[in-house]
């Protein structure tokens, strides 16, 4: 497992405690986990994730991530309606270890844009995995 | 230290099934046909099924060879904690296989199956006996089935009392199947935290327990095989706000004729008969979980349960609180009839000593390797002691590996990453019919894995070396999934 | 006690080591107030040949043992087990072994268990078979469970009538503590089920039908997928008598989405109704709602083929109040002994076998109603069937039953309607002679 100062966390995207992170892109927002929850999940052989169409509340279940010894469950970061699913992880779940930051799970239509702001920052991320 | 018993032997290979074979063999006697051809309407007939044809020899080699790669309890020492490998007497399975009771048909009136009848009515008294409570259903076929059996009585009961309730209390050293037998009957589980030794605090419980709650479940010993002191203190606080006492009998081999269930303040127990009372685990199953209750619990148990009238042995057909079926007839009666024979070889008295002696194992092999591992609840065990990797991670070997080199040194590995609540788990259950001597040589082996797990690690990560497969791909497995054999064309 | 290793040296020398000065004293920590104080009242123990006088003594008070050649199957069928799959599968090393947890040590158990998935896949035409569940009954209510989750916000499930009793009582007791609903669909004058009342139905998650069903009647599997496709739910099927798909269409080819049934025809003794075999597939979709274990192939560190325990993240050791299924031991060894008898019977051996317990059954229906009896329903039939007698059987059934003979079941305990009565199971081990001797006692 990686230490702390192994792991990346770009600093234009906003975390949540769950692990999560949000990235704006236009109107919309892309949805994925943190380098350091795909490292302490270990291999991902499996991403269930919602259909589009779905509405979630701010902290809801949308999904869940699986390795072979383990279930994590995916927390939605931000209100919103989902407009996207990333079907490539239906077949390669394993992007997720690879490229955490480009294996976005779902994108969103935010109901409450401004929810972005509530969410951490790369530094005040790195504080909470410090403890 | 002297090599294990594990060594390199000859290791035949043997395809898959439908690697094999040639049309037109039979591996079995197909009676002669005495009656004409009756016609039979295309519409519902179907194309040839696409299973391989072998000869006999075939069959015999076949499974013979996939046998040999296979480790029993009859095989050598197989500590798996939480599951008491104990010796499987030969004996009961000649019982079980006695044709009268092999051939009994399930559905024929009472009379025509006496036998049977009363192998189950006095199984239900001595299994009562045992534990100390009043009544008892064979029906369960596993012990997550006796789980969800307790679960269903739980809601009949509270249902009879008006009394809705929704949560049920789960210690955080439960196994999965009583979470998931709970959330069956519709109650969300509330994790009940063991404290600094590794146990239950009534003061913790009576936060909890409120009367929405409709009880709790609790393993007793738990799974890291200590003794819950305060569980009658426990299921006082439970009773007092309406609530029902379930006991996951997995660990009742360290207990028995030691502890009376209903004293425990129990109300409802499930019994592994493939644990405590010795019936093959089978590679998977068949188990039996009969399921024991209180007096007061009684109506609510499935039927049909075996009852004496006078010197005719009875099935009942109806009670009109019972919960209704759990399995099509009577659950895994051949298993039963193992478990009865079991009772009958041991007496009270072998009960009781087989507990003392799978205690005595299990502690004596604590003392003995405390110094070599971590042990994270010191005190004094049950049945089983939970080490864990700690002093080994500073080599960067873990429990996995530890379980593996155990493998080429020619024992079954123990239990390991359970119970959760301890990182990187070594849960060890020797059970009673392991000899001083065996014992000795795998604590020995133990200790020459960790002196390995200092000087050689590589010897861990790579081992097992010298079994039919090497560590296998579990992350492909899963991946993409290949559950069953390629489909030849002729089917599609 | 000879399975107990410890002579008194032993004990007191490991005694010694654990700083106990008793072995009572081990139990140190169990509070007074727990105790057991109660003397058992268990018999003095036995030794090996005492307990053989003791259980062939209890043997003895089988009125109907192994000699009786019994007419019914009604989910419990008597068919010939070959010496080989019982040598087979008391080899210890299966036989005592547990859940291959540890796969290097277990590749027989897995391998077996993969052959038997694939065996029973193909058999019932499902893409997906996990390694058991507990029988018939059981598997029948995780089906409809597991439709249910399948169909998410959708609450009911409808079930045949037709359907083995006992398997619906227990789906009914599975069922009885949630809010899902579960309605009966009656059977029609020739035995299938009356599939009308479906259209009415609201929220079905799952329709579940048996063939042959419990009366030994085939039912129309391909016309009702389609019936219940079109209601956009799913369809369960089971059955009791998995030899019947070595001669008729399976209900994967007929649309059947959820397959299970109780697979003890397949080299398991009727041991009183168990240990039993529940068999369970899928169609692939559905695979990660399956309840229960699943082996998979993978590939050593060296590349060689293996086997493992696989999609492990449904079941409740890693999703607990969240798995597919409570569900842990299963009837591994029954499942491997499945294997066996598959394999032994072959696709050839598979054919002439179905077909033989068919032509059987049909010989005796005939023979019955070519003596006045009346056929109750007659939608075909497999190796079983229902018939109704020109006037009161019971003697008769007496009567054969002292020559050896239990010639059927009567029906008004699990159908009070179907009064006087009787289900009849034919299989490869009735002679025609046996069939002969029944017959010529409905005529006299």
């Amino acid at each position: 497992m990686k230490e702390l100062n192994e792991l990346n966390l770009p600093e234009n995207l906003g975390y949540t405690e769950d692990h999560e992170w949000a990235q704006k892109t236009g109107e919309t927002i892309k949805i994925g986990v943190s380098d350091y929850a795909q490292d302490q999940l270990g291999d991902i052989v499996f991403a269930e994730l919602p259909t589009v169409g779905d509405t979630f509340n701010k902290g809801d279940e949308f999904g869940t991530l699986e390795s072979v010894k383990a279930v994590s469950e995916l927390y939605i970061p931000m209100s919103g309606e989902v407009i996207a699913i990333n079907e490539e992880l239906d077949d390669s779940p394993e992007l997720v270890n690879e490229d955490p930051y480009n294996s976005w799970m779902i994108e969103i239509k935010p109901s409450t844009p401004e929810e972005y702001d509530q969410l951490l920052s790369a530094s005040a991320y790195m504080d909470l995995l410090k403890g | 230290m002297k090599n294990g018993v594990g060594t390199s032997g000859l290791i035949l290979d043997e395809p898959l099934l439908w690697e094999k074979g040639k049309k037109g063999r039979k591996g079995m006697s197909i009676p002669h046909s005495d009656v004409p051809q009756a016609p039979l309407d295309e519409e519902l007939t179907g194309t040839p099924v696409d299973f391989p044809d072998l000869s006999e020899v075939d069959v015999v080699r076949h499974y013979t060879r996939l046998s040999q790669w296979n480790f029993g309890v009859d095989s050598g020492m197989y500590p798996l904690g939480s599951c008491t490998m104990k010796y499987n007497p030969k004996i009961n399975e000649k019982q079980a296989a006695t044709p009268q009771l092999a051939a009994a048909h399930p559905m024929l009136d009472d009379q025509y199956s006496q036998g049977v009848l009363q192998i189950m009515y006095e199984l239900q008294n001595y299994l009562a006996d045992i534990t100390g409570l009043d009544a008892v259903s064979l029906q369960p076929a596993a012990g997550a089935h006796g789980e969800l059996t307790g679960m269903l009585i739980f809601n009949a009961y509270h249902q009879s009392h008006d009394s809705k309730r929704t949560k049920i209390l789960i210690p955080d050293t439960a196994h999965g199947t009583n979470p998931a037998s709970a959330a069956l009957c519709g109650y969300r589980a509330i994790a009940l935290k063991s404290n600094e030794n590794g146990m239950l605090d009534a003061a913790d419980v009576r936060e909890l327990m409120d009367e929405e709650t409709a009880g709790i479940m609790l393993t007793n010993p738990n799974t890291l095989g200590l003794f819950e002191g305060q569980v009658r203190q426990i299921a006082d606080i439970v009773h007092a706000k309406g609530g029902l006492v379930y006991g996951d009998g997995a660990n009742m081999n360290a207990v028995l004729g030691v502890a009376d269930m209903k004293k425990c303040g129990v109300d409802v127990l499930h019994l592994n008969l493939h644990k405590t009372f010795s019936t093959p685990h089978g590679g998977g199953g068949p188990g039996a979980g009969p399921v024991c209750v209180t007096k007061e619990l009684e109506p609510f148990l499935p039927v049909p349960r075996a009852w004496k009238d006078g010197d005719i042995y009875r099935l009942e057909q109806d009670r009109k609180d019972s919960i209704g079926r759990v399995h099509g007839f009577h659950g895994n009666f051949g298993v039963l009839v193992r478990a009865y024979s079991y009772i009958l070889s041991m007496g009270a008295e072998g009960l009781r000593k087989a507990s003392q002696l799978a205690v005595l194992n299990a502690n004596y092999i604590r003392e003995q390797l405390k110094d070599t591992f971590h042990l994270p609840y010191p005190q004094p065990c049950m049945h089983e002691c939970v080490f864990s990797d700690q002093l080994q991670k500073d080599y960067k070997v873990t429990t996995l590996d530890m379980a593996k080199r155990l493998i080429d040194y020619g024992f079954h590995p123990p239990t390991i990453y359970f119970p959760l609540i301890v990182h990187g788990a070594i849960m060890i259950e020797p059970t009673e019919t392991e000899c001083k001597e065996d014992i000795d040589q795998f604590i020995a082996t133990m200790k020459e894995i960790a002196r390995e797990a200092k000087e050689e690690p590589d010897k861990l990560r790579n081992a097992p070396q010298i079994s039919k497969v090497r560590r296998l791909d579990e992350v492909q497995a899963a991946r993409c999934p290949c559950l069953t054999g390629p489909t030849l064309p002729a089917e599609q | 006690m000879r399975y107990l290793p410890h002579t008194q040296e032993d004990i007191t020398a490991m005694l010694q080591v654990t700083g106990n000065k008793s072995l009572e004293d081990l139990f140190s920590g169990i509070p007074d107030s727990c105790r057991m104080t109660n003397e058992w009242q268990l018999p003095e123990p036995k030794t090996e040949w005492e307990l053989n006088d003791h259980m062939q003594a209890i043997a003895q008070t089988m009125k109907v043992d192994q000699n009786f050649k019994v007419l019914i199957g009604a989910g419990s069928n008597h068919h010939h087990i070959p010496e080989t799959v019982k040598a087979l599968m008391s080899r210890s090393e299966f036989l005592t072994a547990y859940t291959p947890y540890q796969p290097e040590m277990a590749q027989g158990t897995l391998q077996g268990i993969f052959e038997y998935q694939t065996l029973t896949a193909r058999l019932l035409g499902m893409d997906v078979v996990n390694a058991s569940m507990y029988d018939g009954a059981s598997a029948f209510a995780e089906a409809l469970l597991m439709g249910l989750r399948i169909g998410k916000k959708k609450t009911k499930v409808a079930v045949s009538a037709a359907i083995h009793p006992h398997y619906r009582a227990t789906a009914a007791a599975y069922l009885h503590p949630t809010e899902f609903e579960l309605i009966e669909l009656p059977y029609l004058e020739d035995g299938r089920t009356d599939l009308s009342g479906l259209s009415g139905l609201q929220d079905v998650a799952a329709v579940a039908l048996q063939s042959p069903n419990f009366f030994g009647v085939i039912e129309d599997l391909a016309g009702a997928a389609q019936a219940i496709h079109e209601q956009q739910a799913l369809f369960i099927t089971c059955f009791s008598e998995p030899l019947a798909y070595g001669l008729l269409k399976n209900p994967g080819k007929c649309g059947a989405d959820i397959v299970c049934g109780e697979g003890q025809s397949f080299g398991l003794a009727r041991s009183f109704g168990g240990p039993g075999l529940g068999m369970f597939g899928c169609r692939q979709p559905f695979t990660r709602n399956l309840p229960g274990r699943l082996v998979g192939e993978t590939k050593d560190l060296d590349g060689k083929r293996g086997y493992v325990l696989t999609l492990a993240t449904r079941e409740q050791h890693i999703r607990r109040e969240k798995a597919t299924s409570n569900i842990c031991s299963n009837q591994g060894i029954c499942a491997m002994t499945a294997g066996m008898y598959m394999a032994s019977l072959g696709g050839t051996g598979l054919r002439e076998l179905s077909r033989l317990n068919y032509d059987k059954a049909q010989y005796l229906k005939n023979a019955l109603i070519a003596r006045g009896a009346r056929l109750f329903f007659e939608a075909p039939i497999f190796n079983e069937f229902v018939v109704e007698f020109p006037h009161d059987f019971q003697p008769a059934h007496q009567r054969l039953l002292e020559q050896g003979i239990v010639a059927g079941l009567e029906l008004s305990k699990l159908y009070p309607e179907l009064k006087g009565r009787y289900l009849f199971g034919i299989t490869e081990t009735t002679s025609r002679q046996d069939m002969d001797r029944v017959a010529d006692e409905v005529q006299s």
